[in-house]
């Protein structure tokens, strides 16, 4: 089956979630039977930039057979439906019966368009999918921020499908080749580009929570937003940031953008240092990829003692100033 | 102003996630309901601007008959009009649910001040479908931004911004649009008694789309393996603190 990707492009060439996306379309292309007498499947990537900073090595190490670009000068930034009206083009180009994207805010964005424009369906956070005997393909998706699977039949031409940015690993192929980079004009309605976004540099330089080495996490159990200082102290102490539940966030103690979980941000630290956390599964839902998570709470029947790899009972107000202090001894 | 809001009403499960035996749902059986987070943003978002702009809010879901439960808690929060759209007892697909708020939005248009705005959160907390308010959008012909974080509604257009990796986008268009919010666009204020008892008395608008089949089927859900197992208990209080250091040391995160 041949399969159409979408690439976001980043300063280091095509984001992990893309190579993430791209190793799905990969095993979806080559996963049904090949018509016969026909040459392997197509696994077709589309980026939105200029030209020269489409990597066609890296697609090519990721399976990507045609790359096909959207330079500026046809469409100029991101403007979610003329994205999916680009990729509605492709369809006939590329002959796709699956169009993939990250499920990251973009690809989830422009694959809902992409289904409003085909009037077909869209399986969001796919986990995986395998073509069937009647032209359907089974697939797994995450429900819940991906506390629960579901199993489904999704029955659509194109099928369209995004996938889970934290699950499917990026895989690279053994035999690559480059790909030969094609410029792609697309055919746009001028209401396609009512909605496109002017980007500016974000706020601050500092290090994020989504990527930080060390998340130092607090809950309910800090007690208030005086809190919060001792907890800060030790996330610098480890070059780490502060995450948060949303009992704290909504108390108003904290900014949301401190929030972990469902809906705050998924982290991806070696360590995650939860305290005064119960471990509630929609606060779980963001923290599961950490390494390593070690819990400071005073009730050793909290349910994130179960899904923690070690833990300290007590009051975190005082075991956190301990620590503190040892760290600062040792340096 | 006139604003409408959808919302959902999700099982509001703590510590744990259980499966019902036949696989097709989430035992609710010990668990109360909410309005999904994102959506409870968009209510409060959606008050906030008739506050300044003076106008209506309406509060429209698609659900069972508790889930009037739920556009009560909206009208308590200060909207204005609730509108219940009955599920018929079936799980709808993004796609139905989609047509059934078009619906909804055409009707209240031919009898009246149409809808100026139509805020959703940007994915229900339960289904995670992403892509309810882009369906809408298509549905009416209107311009439609997702994800979003901040929102300046300013007399026929609106300002949305949200947070991509690392840097800020900004969308501008006009009304009427569709915007998904998320959770953090503002903090939902609490109840005042006097809204309770408004919303208590409220009458509650119903209908009765009809269901439609959709082209992605669920065959059963399940909770993924968990690789954690108990924690392995360090100590007790500031003893455990040379402990927690000499772990820290092994697993190389100390500088
Ligand atoms: C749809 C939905 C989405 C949600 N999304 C999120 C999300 O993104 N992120 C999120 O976090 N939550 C989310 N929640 C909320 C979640 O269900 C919990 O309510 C929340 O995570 C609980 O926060 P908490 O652990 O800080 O508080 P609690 O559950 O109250 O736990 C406090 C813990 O602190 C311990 N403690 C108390 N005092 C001390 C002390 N002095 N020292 C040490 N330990 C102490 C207690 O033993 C307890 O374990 C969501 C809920 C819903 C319904």
């Amino acid at each position: 089956m041949n399969v159409l990707c979408l690439v976001e492009l980043d300063e280091a060439g095509v984001t992990d979630a893309s190579l993430r996306a791209l190793t799905f379309a990969r095993s979806l292309a080559t996963g049904g039977p090949a018509a016969p007498g026909a040459t392997g499947p197509v696994v077709a990537a589309v980026a939105f930039g200029p030209a020269d900073r489409v990597p066609a090595s890296l697609l090519g190490r990721y399976g990507v057979t045609e790359a096909y670009v959207v330079e500026p000068s046809a469409l100029d930034g991101y403007a979610p439906q003329a994205w999916a009206r680009t990729l509605e083009g492709l369809l006939s180009v590329t002959l796709a019966a699956a169009v993939v994207a990250a499920g990251t805010d973009c690809g989830s964005e422009v694959l809902a368009h992409l289904g409003a424009l085909t009037g077909q369906p869209m399986a969001a956070n796919c986990l995986t999918a395998s073509p069937e005997a009647d032209g359907t393909l089974a697939v797994s998706r995450q429900r819940w921020a991906g506390l629960l699977i579901e199993d489904a039949i999704l029955d659509g031409t194109p099928a369209l499908l995004t996938v889970a940015t934290d699950v499917v690993p990026p895989v690279p192929v053994d035999d690559a080749a480059d790909p030969a980079v094609l410029v792609h004009e697309p055919d746009l309605d001028p209401a396609d580009l009512r909605v496109r976004a002017a980007v500016s540099a974000g706020r601050d330089g500092g290090v994020s929570l989504a990527t930080a080495r060390v998340v130092v996490g607090g809950g309910r159990g800090v007690g208030g937003p005086d809190g919060f200082a001792p907890l800060e102290e030790l996330a610098r102490l480890l070059g780490g940031v502060v995450g948060v539940s949303r009992v704290v966030t909504s108390q108003g103690w904290r900014p949301h953008t401190q929030q972990v979980g469902q809906t705050g941000t998924k982290i991806t630290p070696e360590l995650y240092l939860a305290c005064g956390i119960s471990g509630a599964i929609q606060h779980m839902a963001g923290c599961a990829s950490a390494k390593h998570i070690v819990v400071i709470n005073t009730d050793p029947a909290a349910p994130i003692l179960s899904r923690a790899d070690y833990a300290v009972i007590g009051d975190l107000a005082e075991v956190i100033p301990a620590l503190v202090a040892a760290l600062k001894e040792r340096a | 102003m006139e604003v409408a809001v959808c919302v959902k009403r999700v099982p509001q499960v703590g510590g744990r996630i259980v499966v019902t035996p036949d696989g097709q749902d989430v035992d609710t059986r010990m668990s109360g309901f909410a309005i999904s987070p994102h959506e409870e943003c968009a209510v409060e978002e959606a008050v906030q601007i008739t506050e300044r702009l003076g106008g209506t809010v309406s509060v429209l879901t698609l659900g069972p008959a508790e889930a009037a439960d739920q556009l009560r808690d909206a009208l308590a929060l200060g909207a204005h009009r609730a509108v219940l759209l009955e599920d018929g007892g079936r799980e709808w697909g993004p796609a139905g649910t989609a047509a059934a708020i078009v619906a909804e939005v055409r009707r209240r248009a031919a009898e009246g001040p149409g809808c100026d705005l139509l805020l959703l959160g940007n994915e229900a907390a339960d289904t995670g479908d992403y892509q309810v308010g882009v369906r809408v959008a298509h549905g009416l012909g209107w311009p439609c931004a997702t994800g979003i974080k901040h929102l300046e509604i300013t007399g026929d257009g609106a300002r949305a911004r949200r947070e991509y990796r690392g840097r800020e986008e900004t969308f501008e268009f006009g009304l009427p649009a569709v915007i998904t919010v998320k959770e953090g666009i503002n903090l939902p204020r609490y109840p005042s008694l006097p809204g309770r008892l408004r919303a208590k008395r409220a009458a509650i608008e119903q209908y009765q789309p009809q269901w439609q089949p959709e082209g992605l089927r669920k065959r059963a859900l399940r909770v993924p393996d968990q690789p954690r197992q108990q924690a392995t208990v360090l100590g007790t209080g500031a003893d455990a603190v040379p402990a927690l250091v000499r772990l820290l040391e092994e697993l190389g995160v100390l500088k």
